[in-house]
């Protein structure tokens, strides 16, 4: 594809170096989007089914749930289950609305992104004080 | 502004229907959250009693069914789309999206089990 725009040729082939990359704040929460989904398709979707079985099954069984979160490592996977949820979910609204062109300007895109980190650690946050 | 290409790089259209699906699934699901989310704060949490009433209409079940068929299509793109960028050899990234496949498919079947298993 021609670019008349750009006057001076860039030398190529580019090498990345993905450790010393630094990805602006949108490309983190994109990343941090993909990361989280790969999460809930590898653990989330299991165990969401084993906890929607167990609940329905027996009022002993929906009781054992909550008290199967009682067990501090139990507790720290459901916190990082509820992040990966809390900022699919936020950064998921986030990449409909940039697709329905609202706020997909540089500096607006920019500040959703922080938003969208901000937000989904706070709920999580919430969501772990609630459950200690 | 991005200017069209002339030419279609791939056939038959299959990006941008997986990129639909992919947006029209996530609508589905971001509203069936919101509805369990309402019922939770609308009755102030939800206990066996009306966990159980509300799994035992056949409106929840087919919605809680739709969420999941919703869940597994948008996981099936999204996770294809991780093998592709990241699994080169065709061999194994074949294998891995047969897995993938596999895996949804029972979560599907298991989600029946439990919604219309009979108790």
């Amino acid at each position: 594809m021609p670019a008349p725009d750009r006057p001076v040729a860039r030398p190529r082939p580019v090498y990345l170096n993905l450790v010393r990359i630094r990805l602006p704040l949108p490309g983190i929460v994109s990343f941090l989007h993909r990361v989280s989904g790969a999460v809930l398709f590898l653990f989330g979707i299991p165990l969401l089914l084993l906890a929607v079985q167990c609940s329905l099954a027996t009022p002993d069984q929906f009781a054992s749930l909550t008290s199967a979160l009682a067990h501090p490592l139990a507790r720290l996977a459901a916190i990082g289950f509820a992040w990966a949820c809390l900022h699919h979910f936020c950064a998921g609204i986030r990449f409909l609305l940039l697709d329905l062109h609202i706020g997909d300007d540089l500096a607006p895109a920019r500040r959703s992104s922080a938003v969208v980190l901000a937000v989904s650690l706070a709920l999580t946050l919430v969501a772990g004080v609630r459950l200690w | 502004m991005v200017t069209r290409p002339l030419r279609q790089a791939v056939g038959a259209h299959y990006g941008s229907k997986d990129w639909l699906v992919q947006r029209v699934t996530a609508v589905v699901m971001a509203a069936y959250t919101i509805l369990v989310l309402g019922l939770a704060l609308w009755n102030g949490g939800i206990d066996y009693a009306l966990w159980k009433a509300l799994f035992a209409r056949g409106a929840w079940k087919l919605a809680t069914f739709v969420f999941m068929l919703a869940l597994c299509w948008h996981a099936w793109i999204g996770v294809r789309d991780i093998w592709m960028d990241y699994v080169k050899p065709v061999g194994a990234r074949l294998t891995l999206e047969v897995l993938t496949v596999l895996a949804l498919a029972a979560y599907v079947g298991w989600t029946v089990q439990i919604l219309w298993g009979g108790r």
